[in-house]
């Protein structure tokens, strides 16, 4: 019995919007620059993996995915680190000024990066930073600290306080505690704050290239050169930004079962 | 939960401070300075007073700028916050199908923002794009880089299709944790379609809705990769947002000093707004607490 | 109103249920008189909710019909049976008032404001929420909660059944008698089929005309209480009612009497001749500790105010007495049973005796 519900259509219709300019980009990917410019075709008629050759092949081009990957990694850790004994903190216990403290923090993830590009780069200049990895790193930290710590607060605030309390009386000491006992109870809520920062770190664009120049320069910039004298690579523009997607479906791949729990923050 | 009083708990919370000041409040000390100060180049500055604020607020160019802003925030929350709502209660509950959903819609949320832009300029070009050679194909002159409304239309269709699905995810965590009695309890009392959703489901995803309306919020009033590379904030300035405007004034003219002002200014008015959800918010959370 | 029949009802949740073992409810034919208090009880998990949910019409059945009236009701939607249904936990609206919350139902059937107005006024006098009819749902405590959802289910007056699912589980124990007896007289005064869903045997049996007694996804008895009490019909309704359940003993029946490895005890009656396990079942009411009888072995005495139990053995298996206040228990005690109470029992399943007599 196959009764096609009304809901499926809306469904389909959503998907097929949120795929079709997904699929446009990689069918363009898979054709020759020629073909783009010249016909109109729903398929690559002569398909082609030339623009990923140059890609792959060009260490300037996939050095831009190593050099995005290590300060996105980077990031992550730092971001979720110093949010752990934080968010502990807010969802145990009251202390001076608190309330203010966390709106201060989540103010942060309001900053817009515009505002704070140029001081960026002189403040980053002024330490010799500019173009390294933990540069973008530490500037992400602006909107992904206070992330991190929000998500993980809310996931905090849901493990029962006896929890502690049992494990003091059983003569943990608080590190040894947070680490072995507490950490994993909300590992989920890791996982959620660690795929928030990777997502959000990943994206950035502005900082990460106002603060890199050749060395560190994130894949997304790179692909600005395919300007050349001869007119628009769109071939290759086309399978370097592909590319950028593939980390994020790989990442969203292995969180989907917790990603409807994982957008709610843990406040559901 | 009651939480017991400790002052010593600001030493955990000690690290995120250096960290944040590290990459917040001393760069924001930077821009504050030039914001009181001229230069007449040489890395010569003078004392400059308020001059700076005083024309920002006086300028017309931030005044179109944050016009332009406020109408995009509010025309793309009041797409994205109801159509994300539809779409959570139109995903399937469970299984497969739930998940495939889930994987997919998050797709765009993880594509930077730049790519975005691209995806969306090689989509909407009459040229080479299938949306922009489909519409021509249907006669619509449709050109994104000569007509402002085509360029705003498209930035708000890219920006419905980059960011909806965060809201619907969001609401659709919302929906999950709502227990099977009371749908049952619904049906027993003959409420209709309209009541479940007014009475159930929307109560019950307010929470989470307040979180997604806050981050669309924020992101969208900073929002500048994404119509930079598409239109440029063209065609003429018609697509100049706040952030587009500040970057242009900051990185193209070096003029540090408005740009500085600007900026403080710009982030004076988010905050503002912020705050005010956050308080609408936590005070939700109180009443929902208070039982 | 109407008469409930179940007609070879059977539910598994499965799509291709294999053995008996994958049914949730095996199959069963009941009628549910018009007007009847009915207590749905069992242990957790024995299919009680399913069978409520099917009499409602949230789970649709997987084999069999089920009748109100004559009205064949197997695949009409919840909304056409015109029942009301209080979960084991509440479900109220909360941005509602608890005044619209009363009213939401008949708002819903369309019914004039006024006929509403003065029905949610009646109900609310009955579940003590007069004062805080205009205050919002959400910031009530559980049990004001649930009581809201009570009187939601009885505020419509032209309900075929209402059903009640473990409703009282959130309230505390002097607010549940109180409620409890007030479901009584609304069921004396407006007549409503009750079906109520415990695994409480004092909620049940203090509440219901006919208690339905659920094992294992099968009903094995409906009767009413004393019937339970006196005769039950499986091994299960003789442990789980009464407080200590029914003692139960391997035996040999043998005409009208059952012989046990320490000696024969008369039984009322003769039966015919048993397969199967056979077992005497003997509630501690009526075993008697004196000087005849067999050799009883006390374990310990527990005193329960008006009464004690003794709990022992006979033999080796537990045997429980209930003594009277002042009885003693003599230095080397037997314990004899009242032969007309005994019930015999093969396979688990109660025989009735020969002749028809008791």
């Amino acid at each position: 019995m196959m009764r096609v519900k009304p809901s499926a259509f809306v469904m389909l219709a959503y998907l097929i919007f949120l795929l079709l300019p997904i699929y446009w980009l990689l069918m363009m990917s898979l054709k020759t620059n020629t073909e783009i410019t010249s016909t109109f075709t729903l398929w690559p008629a002569d398909l082609t993996f030339r623009n990923y050759q140059t890609i792959l092949t060009d260490p300037s081009w996939y050095m831009g995915y190593v050099n995005s990957l290590i300060y996105v990694g980077l990031n992550t850790l730092i971001s979720i680190t110093v949010a752990l004994p934080a968010a502990y903190a807010f969802s145990r216990y009251r202390f001076m000024g608190d309330k203010h403290l966390f709106f201060w923090l989540l103010t942060n993830r309001m900053a817009p990066p515009a505002v704070f590009a140029l001081p960026f780069f002189q403040f980053y200049s002024a330490f010799g930073l500019i173009d390294t990895h933990i540069a973008v790193a530490l500037a992400h930290c602006l909107f992904n600290v206070p992330l991190a710590v929000w998500i993980l607060e809310g996931f905090m605030r849901g493990v029962p306080k006896e929890i502690d309390e049992t494990a003091y009386i059983d003569g943990y000491s608080w590190p040894r505690f947070f680490v072995k006992i507490f950490m994993p109870l909300i590992a989920s809520g890791i996982g959620v704050a660690a795929f928030f920062c990777f997502m959000f770190s990943w994206v950035e664009l502005l900082l990460a290239r106002t603060l890199t120049t050749t060395d560190a320069k994130p894949i997304a910039a790179i692909m600005t050169r395919t300007v050349s004298a001869s007119g628009m690579d769109w071939g290759v523009l086309a399978a370097a930004g592909i590319l950028t997607i593939i980390p994020g479906a790989l990442v969203i791949y292995f969180v989907r079962n917790y990603i409807a729990k994982g957008f709610a923050l843990g406040r559901v | 939960m009651d939480k017991t009083q400790n002052n010593r708990a600001w030493f955990m919370v000690l690290p995120v401070l250096i960290v944040v000041a590290f990459s917040a409040v001393i760069p924001l000390m930077t821009v504050v300075n030039y914001s009181v100060q001229d230069t007449f180049g040489n890395n010569e500055f003078f004392w400059a007073g308020l001059d700076w604020f005083d024309d920002t607020i006086h300028s017309e160019r931030m005044h179109d700028s944050l016009f332009r802003q406020a109408i995009f925030s509010a025309i793309i929350l009041a797409i994205e916050v109801p159509l994300g709502i539809f779409i959570a209660l139109n995903m399937p509950k469970r299984g497969f199908w739930s998940s495939l959903c889930l994987v997919l819609m998050a797709l765009p949320l993880l594509i930077p923002f730049n790519v975005v832009g691209t995806i969306w300029q090689i989509f909407g070009r009459v040229d080479i794009g299938l949306l922009g050679h489909t519409l021509a194909a249907l006669g619509i002159d449709y050109n994104y880089t000569n007509d402002p409304l085509d360029a705003w239309i498209t930035v708000i269709v890219m920006d419905v299709w980059h960011w909806t699905s965060l809201v619907a995810l969001l609401a659709y965590a919302g929906l999950q944790s709502i227990p099977q009695a009371y749908y049952q309890a619904a049906k027993i009392d003959q409420a209709s379609r309209w009541s479940v959703f007014r009475y159930i489901e929307l109560p019950k995803m307010a929470g989470v809705l307040m979180i997604a309306i806050l981050l669309r919020f924020m992101d969208s009033f900073m929002i500048y990769t994404e119509p930079f590379v598409v239109t440029g904030g063209g065609p003429g300035n018609s697509t100049t947002f706040l952030s587009v405007d500040l970057a242009k004034m900051a990185t193209g003219q070096f003029d540090l000093g408005p740009a500085a002002a600007y900026s403080i200014l710009y982030y004076l008015v988010i905050l503002l707004v912020s705050w005010a959800f956050y308080t609408v918010m936590t005070n939700l959370d109180r009443a929902e607490g208070g039982k | 109103m109407a008469q409930i029949t179940l007609s070879k009802l059977a539910h598994s949740y499965l799509p291709q249920p294999k053995g008996p073992g994958d049914y949730a409810l095996k199959e069963m034919d009941h009628v549910w008189q018009d007007g009847g208090a009915y207590a749905l009880l069992g242990a957790s998990g024995c299919g009680k909710t399913t069978l409520l949910n099917i009499i409602s019409g949230l789970v649709r059945p997987s084999h069999g019909r089920v009748l109100f009236g004559d009205r064949d009701v197997t695949d009409a939607p919840t909304a056409e049976r015109n029942i009301a249904q209080v979960f084991q936990f509440p479900v109220v609206y909360d941005t509602m008032t608890v005044r619209d919350n009363l009213a939401f139902p008949l708002r819903n059937r369309g019914m004039e404001a006024g006929v509403i107005s003065q029905r949610v006024q009646s109900i609310a006098q009955m579940i003590g929420m007069t004062d805080v009819l205009d205050r919002k749902a959400r910031g009530l405590t559980a049990d004001a909660k649930q009581k809201i959802s009570l009187g939601r289910g009885m505020v419509r007056q032209d309900v075929n059944a209402i059903l009640f699912d473990e409703p009282l589980t959130v309230i505390d124990p002097q607010m549940k008698w109180e409620l409890r007896t007030q479901l009584k007289s609304l069921h004396r005064e407006f007549g409503h089929t009750m079906i109520y869903v415990t695994h409480d045997q004092t909620e049940a049996l203090t509440f219901a005309d006919k208690v339905v007694v659920m094992h294992e996804g099968r009903v094995v008895q409906m009767g009413t209480p004393e019937e339970l009490f006196e005769t039950p019909a499986h091994t299960f309704v003789g442990y789980f009612i009464g407080s200590p359940g029914m003692n139960l003993l391997d035996a040999q029946i043998d005409g009208s009497h059952a012989v046990l490895p320490d000696g024969t005890v008369p039984l009322g009656a003769a039966y015919p001749v048993l397969q199967g396990r056979t077992q005497i079942g003997i509630r501690p009411e009526f075993v008697t500790l004196g000087a005849e009888g067999l050799p009883y072995a006390v374990t310990r005495v527990e005193d329960v105010g008006r009464h004690r139990i003794v709990r022992g053995s006979i033999a080796g298996k537990p045997v429980n007495a209930i003594l009277d206040e002042g009885a003693t228990i003599p230095a080397d005690p037997k314990a004899s049973f009242q032969p007309n109470k005994i019930n015999v029992y093969a396979d688990d399943w109660r025989i009735a005796p020969q002749g028809g007599a008791v």
